[in-house]
């Protein structure tokens, strides 16, 4: 007896929590929009669907996180509306959305930056060259290079304990490919993990750590890490802030982040007014999250790159988005 | 220094083995108990409850989650049972003991020990692909039952042959058919072992996060389901989510969430125990 009573219970209290959001809608759009892929670029698409529903209540937006590759192969089935990505959709994944008859609009939303951080006690590292970080992460530096010295003479001898992101992270396709020069190209006797919390974990114990990750990870634990600035082609080290990672100087380790947009959801209303919404408050929500907006401008071009339903990738030939200018790129592609 | 003395010495020894082997078990859990208590229990309030995911810490809650995993719980636990209860009678009463029951019984013990991510995978293919039910609760359900069935099967089938054989041939004495025994004297008699691997299965369906993720549970889901091909989000993926979140505050929620699922999972052992227990009392041979 007392099971059946539990269970009407459970029965009632689940009846009760159904149907309760549609009764104070506001706005006036309806529908669903689905979105997955990246967890980089969640937190962005989180905090848009989060301010969304406050304007149009009558509008379901979920967001998933499978990962950008994840995410692709549900976009190129049709599956979802739009996928997060923090990089640009590789030729194999075109060729699978061609397959499945997909169009797409790519819409690039924000910037993130990788921060190379050393422990707080580190007092001899001032600055890192691209060359220096090449050294220490190809594959031929694994079991070779184990001590600071051999990375630049006037460092201690010391042995360099490395921390970076784990095979399965968009991070590291990026990190790799900016310093070693190809993707997914690095010595393998690192500790690695996909979750960036780890790494922040491993580099402030450890004094003679060297480690890199997203840098929203390094603003929130920037009392227990010292960041390294980055020198490239001779030039002065530069330290990522919200200023060098948004105009580029920060180079190579800042990289776009992207929405793509299924051509076809993108004639529905309520993903024209969802898209529109998600360029018009990226720019406050990027910061609030710890990710580095694009400039206003920029976002206008992306807007104006929507509407006129510029489909196809920016990137699909071959181009790297490492030190890519956003606002050169989206006017030569709007022309 | 005879024999009985060296003996009497291991004795002892394995004794204080035994005891620090008990305690070490016993200090991690109270170490990891701790840890998530001191970090998470302040956070646990009404609000952290019946609130929606949100961008701020603060205000986020497991509202859907919770309501998702109890979703995904109800209907595996209609999905489940009667298939695994049902198959666990007839290998039990009815299969004929031959060289294929023993490769069935072989399989149903290798199935419970297959890594739970390749459920997730035939998940996906199966049930959301191939039937067309998407990433909805149904096809989470569904894939939680085959994670289940073969915990269920074994549990049943371990339940049933606890009741002595005299008891079954006194009731076909009585002229009872198979049935009629199955049902009013094995079932009631074996209820409690079988009720202790129903918690048992639904322990570790509410634990399990990669299978869910496979078939595309979603994270961020700001409305409760209201039926069963609802998208969904669960607890588990939410403390996934929190735990690599960069703010710290999520670290925190992480723990509270993780403080609901223990007390969760500690209520459904504890209901699994006070069961074994009345009816272990009502069935005396």
């Amino acid at each position: 007896m007392k099971k059946n009573v539990l269970f009407i219970v459970l029965i009632a209290f689940l009846a009760s929590c159904g149907g309760g959001d549609s009764s104070k809608s506001s706005g006036d759009q309806k529908g669903e929009i689905k979105i997955d892929g990246s967890s980089t670029v969640y937190p962005l698409s989180e905090a848009v669907s989060e301010e969304y529903r406050a304007a149009e209540s009558g509008v379901r937006v979920t967001v998933g996180e499978s990962g950008t590759g994840g995410g692709f192969k549900k976009f190129s089935r049709g599956e979802i509306d739009i996928n997060d990505a923090s990089r640009p959709i590789t030729v194999e994944e075109i060729e699978l959305c061609t397959q499945g008859g997909i169009e797409f609009i790519e819409l690039p939303v924000a910037y993130d930056g990788l921060a190379v951080v050393v422990n707080k006690a580190n007092t001899f590292v001032d600055h890192l060259t691209v060359a220096e970080l090449k050294k220490i992460w190809e594959p031929e530096a694994q079991g070779k290079i184990k001590t600071w010295n051999q990375i630049r003479a006037s460092f201690p001898n010391e042995p360099i304990n490395l921390y970076g992101a784990g095979t399965a992270s968009g991070t590291y396709d990026y990190f790799t490919e900016a310093i070693v020069g190809k993707a997914k190209s690095s010595r393998g006797d690192y500790n690695a993990s996909e979750d960036d919390n780890v790494l922040v974990k491993g580099v402030s114990s450890d004094k003679n750590a060297l480690g890199y990750f997203g840098l929203a990870y390094f603003e929130n634990n920037s009392d227990k890490l010292k960041l390294v600035p980055i020198s490239a082609d001779g030039k002065p080290g530069v330290l990522p802030t919200q200023e060098t990672v948004s105009n580029g100087t920060y180079a190579p380790l800042s990289r776009p982040e992207f929405i793509y947009v299924n051509a076809k959801s993108a004639d529905r209303p309520e993903v024209k007014s969802f898209i529109a919404f998600y360029l018009e408050n990226a720019q406050t929500l990027a910061k609030e999250i710890g990710s580095v907006p694009l400039k206003a401008e920029v976002y206008k071009l992306v807007q104006a790159r929507f509407d006129k339903k510029v489909t196809g990738s920016a990137f699909g030939k071959g181009r790297s988005t490492i030190g890519v200018n956003m606002t050169e790129l989206l006017n030569v592609e709007s022309k | 220094m005879n024999s009985s003395q060296v003996n009497r010495i291991k004795d002892t020894a394995f004794k204080f083995f035994a005891i620090a082997c008990t305690f070490f078990g016993l200090l991690v859990l109270a170490v990891l108990l701790y840890d998530i208590l001191s970090k998470g229990l302040t956070r646990i309030d009404w609000d952290f409850i019946v609130n929606l995911p949100s961008r701020r810490a603060a205000n986020a809650g497991i509202y859907t989650a919770l309501l998702g995993m109890i979703w995904i719980l109800i209907l595996t636990v209609i999905i489940a049972f009667p298939i695994g209860i049902a198959a666990g009678i007839y290998l039990q009463e009815y299969g004929k003991k031959n060289r294929f029951a023993n490769i069935i019984e072989i399989n149903i013990a290798n199935l419970a020990g297959v890594p739970s991510i390749i459920y997730g995978i035939l998940g996906l293919e199966l049930f959301g692909r191939i039937l067309g039910l998407g990433n909805s609760i149904l096809t989470g359900s569904l894939t939680l039952s085959l994670l289940v069935l073969p915990l269920i099967i074994v549990s049943t089938r371990e339940a049933i042959k606890a009741v002595p054989s005299s008891i079954r041939e006194a009731a076909y004495g009585l002229g009872a058919t198979k049935w009629q025994t199955i049902y009013s004297i094995v079932l009631p008699s074996s209820f409690g072992g079988i009720l202790t691997g129903l918690i048992l299965a639904i322990s570790r369906a509410v634990g399990e996060t990669a299978p869910l993720i496979v078939i595309g549970a979603l994270v961020y889901v700001p409305f409760a389901p209201t039926n069963p091909m609802d998208e969904f989000t669960v607890l588990t993926i939410q403390i996934f989510n929190w735990v690599t979140r960069p703010q710290a505050g999520f670290v925190t929620n992480a723990a509270a969430a993780i403080i609901i699922l223990l007390l969760f999972t500690f209520m459904m052992n504890g209901i699994a125990v006070v069961l074994r227990n009345r009816y272990n009392k009502k069935t005396r041979f």
